[in-house]
């Protein structure tokens, strides 16, 4: 009886997360201001580590908090914020091609929906391990996942060097 | 809650995410649909890794797309800087040329 109950209520958060995630997302498509469009999307990842909470991955959840809405959209915030002409009409941006983009994503989503409709979940049968999550994947992270996990480490400091180098200054023989 | 909720979600994500990349002007705008497809992407791991929590490798993909998701953020963002410098707007349309 209480499981159930609890069953119950995951369903209901799932949907309430889900509709607020598909909300700011879609602020995102139409809004016109680009500070908007970076909140709107910390919103976004905010519910989508809620549903991860819910589909028991909370390692996954955490580290969505933690790079994503601490990291990555601070990133682009900094991005919004320097390439922008303050003089100039600021941090509106316009779009195009808006009935291609709208006929594209429209088209894709129809086939997706028919398509995951038409799979049969009930072959799956779910079998749930109650030990404890983050503990495992400490420990597969340093046993099975170890030469992938150190080449994450190496691509993220091979890119953080990059992007470093790219956008410092002029050095010689290029100019600007 | 079966996980075709979850695949439903992560296809709407997908297509605003699309639907951004495609239309907006500004390459900040662009990367932040970039984002979106990626944690559509993410949330199909999960969902995948939810009926079968005994092996991990779902949620194990969905952490590798993480990180390479700050790695692309971190790079693009830096070419975004340098065409601001260059051609001093970010507004895709009037960046015509590959000439430095």
């Amino acid at each position: 009886m209480m499981r159930k109950e609890i069953l119950v209520l995951i369903d209901i958060l799932f949907y309430i997360f889900s509709a607020l995630a598909i909300l700011s997302a879609g602020v995102i498509l139409f809004t016109k201001n680009l500070l908007y469009a970076a909140f709107s999307l910390v919103a976004t990842f905010l519910c989508v580590a809620a549903v991860y909470v819910l589909a028991q991955a909370e390692f996954v959840a955490v580290t969505q908090l933690m790079i994503y809405v601490g990291g990555i959209v601070v990133l682009l915030i900094f991005g919004v914020m320097l390439t922008n002409k303050i003089t100039d009409k600021g941090i509106i941006t316009s779009s195009y091609n808006r009935f291609l983009g709208a006929i594209i994503a429209i088209s894709l989503f129809v086939v997706l929906f028919y398509g995951i409709l038409k799979i049969n979940f009930g072959a799956v049968e779910s079998q749930s391990a109650d030990m404890n999550n983050v503990n495992q994947i400490g420990v597969e992270l340093l046993t099975e996942y170890l030469l992938p996990f150190e080449i994450a480490a190496v691509v993220l400091l091979v890119a953080l060097i990059g992007a470093s180098v790219i956008s410092g200054y002029k050095t010689k023989g290029t100019d600007e | 809650m079966s996980s075709e909720y979850y695949f439903i979600l992560a296809a709407a994500l997908f297509c605003i995410g699309l639907a951004v990349i495609i239309t907006k002007k500004n390459a900040v705008m662009v990367l932040m649909g970039v984002e979106l497809v990626l944690n559509a992407a993410n949330i199909n791991f999960v969902a995948v890794n939810k009926n079968n929590l005994v092996s991990l490798d779902g949620q194990f993909f969905a952490l590798f797309v993480i990180v390479m998701a700050a790695a692309e953020a971190a790079v693009g963002l830096a070419i975004v800087l340098k065409l601001f410098k260059y051609f001093r707007t970010t507004e895709l349309d009037k960046i015509n040329q590959l000439k430095g």
